[in-house]
């Protein structure tokens, strides 16, 4: 690999105190606390961590959403500024797709304005010729037919609207895809559908995808590399396969043993000696 | 398994739940039967739209006003859904009480814990100070470090574990004979997850204790439930042992959920996923309600529903072809 997509450098955010000398006795919480991940071409990188570790925040920096108080971010070699002053080009190709799909999405718009939205602020990524196509032609990337474009989120399933919000980031010929708990809320029969999409979209797309989620299990199934993020750093990252057979880091594997598994043999539940190890 | 001698503690028998709404009432559940048993939990399983949750607010008695409840729900030999609403407010509380999925907007907000779990101790007849001898005692019992300390907080003080445990305090507090634990750690991360379910083990052995756990997450269900029962759409798909469902299951609902579980201790490839989403009970399909997402259905599926019955010992399946499924 050359140099990466996306390159973050000892970033640091800080929460409360610094701007209101009004509250001088407010303690200032450090969110991200110095840390730095890559992430490759076409690589799907994980970002694990238990609630309150910071990985929607480093995810916030990233997309632009958040103002980090220290360090880099590069993005395909070029700096990556903080949200509010990128330019069109970094900011298009960086796009977000959130936990609840229902919230994400405008409820008084129909789909196919939802979609073509991201086309007025990107004129350089709206289609040249008829609108409506391309949308139904992003549409049916996601796995929805024409059906759903004059409906409006509260119309579709949560899976359906978890789709219009990939094609709405897609619309902008993103080339970072960043998932904060993409498919957390969806049940695990459409969550499937949602991983197996992502899997064929980066493929398609040639995107790199920076996954961030709680769930093992999923990130076993499509992750490349794995980051451990607890309380603001990064504990530990590497392959998926070293860190699921190899965790290095104590917490690492403190978080693969609490993590469950489909347990399906002929035994009894498991017995209150066995658990007490946990 | 050794088989349980013990009659059933709650039997859930054809329970049919109508909840009224805009477009006319929807049978949130229907033809719903299963048995708990004292000292062992069966778990409710479903995706959204199964009518979970609505289960475990029937059984409690806390359904929406306006629904229509028929069948039966007998505990030992008393028939909930026939006596009158002063013995079910007793029953609930005292004989069935219930942990809810999120303690932060179960809890009152403006009551310190300890005054909350003593309040239901007081019901029983106890004195304040006894009452609040007695939280401190429960919340110990609940895995609270400091207890004493801790009962002078407010909800809002605590952590996202440490509330669930005081839910569970407050749980306890009657006595009950059963718990309803309606997904009881899916808020949680996975390190405090492990910890409360084991918490909620212990205490269900030490107490003998029958618990109904409902959640999505299969995971969970076959590491503590003794029984399951697969629920799609408001109607049962499957139950039976958990071992029996999960490793011989007899429909193709249940082989499915466990197929999109991804693995973390193995490696699996990407589950081949189920097509469409979930039914729901105000769009219920005809016949079969699983038939439109099944890769083994025929023309019968989609014209019949089928009953819910005995394939082996303790076994049920509401497959038309649960023969055929032969594993």
């Amino acid at each position: 690999m050359t140099t990466a997509l996306l390159d973050v450098r000892d970033l640091r955010v800080g929460f409360g105190k610094s701007r209101r000398p009004w509250r001088p006795r407010g303690h200032r919480v450090e969110a991200v606390a110095g840390a730095s991940l890559t992430v490759g071409r076409q690589e799907t990188v994980a970002l694990v961590g238990e609630s309150g570790s910071g990985k929607t925040t480093l995810a916030r920096c990233v997309v632009g959403l958040t103002r980090p108080s220290g360090g880099t971010m590069t993005f395909d070699g070029t700096p990556l500024p903080p949200g509010t002053h990128r330019p069109p080009a970094l900011r298009r190709a960086v796009q977000m797709v959130f936990q609840d799909p229902r919230s994400s999405l405008n409820p008084r718009m129909p789909v196919r304005r939802i979609v073509a939205e991201g086309w007025a602020a990107h004129p350089s990524a709206a289609p040249a010729g008829d609108r409506t196509a391309a949308v139904r032609d992003l549409l049916d990337q996601v796995g929805l037919d024409a059906t759903v474009l004059d409906r409006r989120p509260a119309e579709l399933s949560g899976g359906q609207c978890q789709r219009v919000s990939l094609a709405r980031a897609l619309a902008l010929r993103p080339r970072l895809l960043v998932c904060d708990e993409a498919v957390s809320a969806l049940d695990v029969s459409v969550q499937a559908q949602i991983l197996r999409l992502l899997v064929d979209l980066r493929r398609d797309h040639a995107l790199s995808i920076l996954f961030i989620t709680h769930d093992l299990g999923v990130v076993r199934q499509i992750a490349d590399r794995v980051a451990v993020m607890r309380a603001g750093e990064l504990v530990e990252t590497a392959d998926a396969a070293t860190l699921f057979d190899k965790p290095a880091h104590h917490y690492t594997r403190e978080l693969l043993d609490a993590a469950l598994d489909l347990e399906v043999s002929e035994e009894l539940p498991v017995s209150d000696e066995s658990e007490a190890r946990r | 398994m050794t088989a349980p001698t013990e009659p059933p503690l709650l039997r859930v028998e054809n329970l049919r739940v109508e909840l009224a709404g805009p477009a006319g009432t929807t049978a949130v559940l229907d033809d719903v039967s299963l048995a708990v048993r004292a000292g062992r939990t069966t778990g409710v399983i479903g995706e959204s739209g199964s009518g979970k949750s609505m289960l475990a607010m029937a059984i409690i008695g806390l359904l929406p006003p306006g629904s229509r409840t028929s069948g039966r729900l007998l505990l030992r030999d008393e028939d909930l859904l026939a006596v009158a609403d002063r013995r079910r407010r007793q029953v609930r509380g005292q004989e069935i009480s219930m942990i809810f999925q999120d303690p932060l907007s179960a809890l009152n907000p403006s009551q310190r814990i300890g005054r909350q779990v003593g309040e239901i101790l007081r019901r029983g007849g106890r004195s304040r100070a006894e009452a609040d001898r007695a939280a401190v005692d429960l919340m110990a019992q609940a895995g609270i470090p400091e207890p004493e300390r801790r009962a002078r907080a407010y909800p809002h003080q605590f952590s996202g574990g440490m509330r669930q445990r005081a839910m569970i305090a407050l749980a306890l507090a009657g006595d009950p004979a059963l718990v309803l634990a309606d997904e009881p750690t899916t808020a949680l991360d996975v390190t405090v997850q492990a910890r409360i379910l084991w918490l909620l083990r212990s205490i269900q052995d030490e107490r003998h204790m029958a618990m109904l756990l409902v959640s999505h997450d299969l995971r969970v269900m076959s590491h503590v439930a003794h029984d399951l029962v697969v629920l799609y759409a408001g109607r049962v798909c499957e139950r039976g042992p958990t071992r029996r469902v999960l490793g011989h299951s007899r429909h193709p609902y249940t082989r499915a959920l466990a197929a999109s579980v991804p693995a973390v201790h193995t490696t699996s490839a990407l589950a081949a996923p189920l097509p469409g989403a979930p039914a729901s009970p105000l769009a219920r399909p005809s016949g079969c309600p699983f038939h439109p997402r099944c890769g083994l259905a025929r023309d019968r599926c989609a014209t019949e529903v089928p009953v819910v019955r005995q394939i082996a010992p303790d076994h049920f399946t509401a497959c038309h072809y649960a023969e055929e499924l032969e594993p």
